[in-house]
């Protein structure tokens, strides 16, 4: 890194050569003007196209290929996630309490864009809102199912460490505090990082919006050329092919959803209307733009989501859940150790088939989530935007997970049989349909699990768009329309079609080569933070 | 007649403004009015700034550049936006009110098949400002 001297100013710009734009074009495309970068766009768009279409003609061959290769890579490199995912926690916690933590995004002068509860709402949206709906039930119940099992604790065993067996206290605790674990601290680190970094080298470096400028410390002037087009191109893949799986996934569980409520037929003609329909409210909040768009829905969810939580806790087991709160924190203290070690464990199935898929699976998601929580960030100091990135998601995700988690375990354990035998999309439903006011209740879930995919396509657009234009956040609208509307084409080719776990494992694995280029940028975070002014 | 007059114009592509910019200068002229540039930016890194504040200072020396090439006097009002694509004509408008300004004269591109889709920039201004608009084709 060219050596940058004790600033003077505001912020701390890098001096390059590079004028954001300079490579990109403007062509016209029937009645549209475009203003993309050149390689990345087409690169980018050509490779996806001919992923859809392998997946689309050679289904076997593809179900095999990436079928083989997720297992793979998240077994083989299981201590690499997990020990990467350690590194980003400690860091982030790191930059709390050190000095670092007082250097603000966009200078000693800038001010926040966004109030806390606008910012609060977008960043919780965009980072997990829709797997908390499905997780929030199933994942408590499936590890404190296989901890109290009396296989637990032997290798073939899914329950996490060495399981409780025949005790359901002990399975209890360690469900929540295995769910915890994977909804609390780790993913949000992992995207805290990169959207940290995101809005330094942007806001305080001067550099584009995109995932390159991370870079610029380690690589230089090269992040402009082939290197930064392939990180930018990796970034824009990870992203769609992320987007679209997520909502095929997402149009099947909605789909059951709404098949449990109102006898909607689950068939391949109701999971198309539904993604189109997704999609074509996410076009019309991506034309409305970000204020009036994502960040107004964002809201409305965020709304919907409290008062969800909120009925779960009063009309359920509320003394249960207010003292499960801090019985769940104080097991998730307790097991994180043993939970995140990454060498020597004899859990495989759990480290690999939960915990290292997971945390490739946020990976793979971290350039999305980073450019849109970087993007809405500016202003904020370091230490600020950790505690609201980091501690207080993962303290939302410790009360979610008591209150969805807890309540159901604690109906299973009092004979609910019901919650253990019904599919994974379907859980949550069970459980409030042992609640008052269940037809209302599961309707409100299942409009947020629509209106998070909505904001999630939404959001997901502005990300692609931005990388595509070369760091450009004002280029023509119609191409996050383009955006948007191939994330749901893609979505319904790959249903139709049967490619889409071919296309989620094609995802997860495009977290390996992340992980390595994020702890890469976890240095050149630390360098660009150590020369900034601190106020 | 007109006391202030707003002139949108966009750093990036100044030479697509010619008309419009000589337009407004011969109308100030005319009237012994007033310039207010005014710019609309983004908060992340952009083409021209790569800060607002860097922003800002460049929309200033280009309008004190304009006012001393004419005799005119004139100011700059530049504006950050969350979202320029979707938001322009909105800070625009916005703009108009603070400014005070009773008329606008503004570059705005022959309309064509995409306006149907997506208005224009000029062609949402006209359609809302409570002042009078030039659209300089």
């Amino acid at each position: 890194m060219s050596d940058q001297p004790e600033s003077e100013g505001p912020t701390t710009p890098i001096e390059t050569d590079y004028e954001l734009g300079q490579d990109n074009i403007q062509p016209q495309i029937g009645p549209f003007g475009m203003d993309i970068h050149n390689p990345v766009f087409m690169i980018s768009g050509l490779t996806i196209v001919a992923f859809v279409a392998f997946a689309l003609l050679l289904p076997t061959t593809a179900g095999e290929m990436f079928g083989w290769l997720r297992p793979a890579v998240t077994s083989t490199f299981d201590w690499l996630f997990l020990l990467a995912a350690n590194i980003f926690v400690l860091l982030a916690l790191a930059l709390i309490v050190t000095p670092l933590g007082k250097v603000r995004l966009g200078g000693r002068d800038a001010r926040p864009d966004y109030s806390y509860a606008g910012w609060f709402a977008m960043l919780f949206a965009a980072g997990m809102g829709i797997g908390l709906m499905f997780f929030g039930v199933s994942e408590p119940i499936s590890h404190f199912t296989t901890s109290l099992a009396e296989t637990a604790g032997t290798p073939d065993s899914w329950a996490p460490l060495d399981g409780a067996a025949g005790d359901p206290e002990a399975a209890r605790r360690l469900g929540m505090a295995a769910t915890i674990f994977h909804w609390g601290l780790h993913p949000w680190a992992i995207y805290a990082i990169v959207a940290l970094a995101l809005g330094l080298f942007a806001y305080n470096k001067g550099l584009p919006l995109s995932m390159r400028s991370i870079f610029y410390p380690i690589f230089g002037e090269r992040v402009w050329g082939w290197t930064g087009h392939v990180i930018d191109i990796l970034a824009v893949f990870a992203t769609l092919f992320g987007l679209a799986t997520s909502l095929g996934i997402g149009a099947q569980q909605a789909n059951a959803g709404l098949n449990f409520l109102f006898g909607l037929p689950v068939g391949d003609l109701s999971m198309v209307l539904l993604i189109v329909g997704i999609t074509a409210i996410a076009l019309v909040s991506v034309v409305a733009g970000l204020d009036a768009g994502v960040k107004r829905l964002s809201e409305i969810n965020m709304v919907l989501a409290i008062l969800l939580l909120l009925f779960v806790v009063i009309v359920g087991p509320t003394l249960a859940i207010v003292t499960g709160f801090f019985k769940n924190l104080l097991a998730y203290v307790e097991y994180l150790p043993a939970l995140s070690n990454p060498f020597g464990r004899e859990d495989a199935n759990f480290s690999q088939g939960w915990t290292s898929f997971y945390w490739a699976w946020w990976i793979s998601w971290s350039p999305f989530v980073g450019m849109f929580i970087a993007r809405v960030s500016r202003g904020r100091t370091v230490r600020e935007f950790m505690i609201c990135v980091l501690l207080i998601p993962s303290l939302v995700s410790v009360f979610w997970m008591t209150a969805f988690g807890g309540t159901a375990i604690g109906l299973l354990d009092g004979g609910l049989q019901a919650l253990a035998d019904a599919p994974l999309e379907l859980k949550l439903f069970t459980m409030l349909s042992e609640l008052p006011l269940a037809g209302i209740t599961s309707f409100v879930g299942i409009v947020l699990v629509i209106v998070f995919f909505v904001t999630s396509s939404d959001s997901g657009s502005l990300v692609i768009d931005t990388i595509t234009a070369g760091g450009k956040i004002d280029a023509p609208v119609p191409q996050r329309v383009f955006w948007a509307s191939f994330e749901g084409l893609v979505a319904i080719a790959l249903l139709l079609g049967g490619g889409l776990a071919a296309l989620q494992a094609a995802a997860v694995s495009t977290g390996l080569p992340f992980t390595l280029v994020l702890l890469l940028g976890c240095f050149g975070l630390v360098k660009g933070l150590m020369a900034e002014p601190r106020s | 007649m007109y006391r202030k007059i707003l002139v949108p114009v966009d750093l990036a592509h100044l030479d697509g403004l010619e008309r419009s910019i000589d337009t407004a200068t011969d109308l100030a002229k005319h009237y012994g009015a007033s310039l207010h540039f005014v710019g609309i930016t983004t908060t992340t890194p952009s083409e021209v700034a790569h800060t607002p504040e860097e922003y800002s200072r460049k929309l200033h020396e280009y309008a004190e550049r304009q006012g001393a090439a004419h005799g005119l006097s004139a100011s700059s009002i530049a504006r950050t936006s969350h979202d320029p694509a979707v938001d322009l004509s909105h800070q625009l408008l916005e703009a108009i009110g603070d400014a005070g300004a009773d008329l606008v004269v503004m570059a705005s591109h022959v309309p064509g098949l995409a306006d149907h889709v997506f208005a224009s920039h000029g062609g949402a201004v006209a359609a809302h400002a409570r002042v009078s608009v030039l659209l300089v084709r």
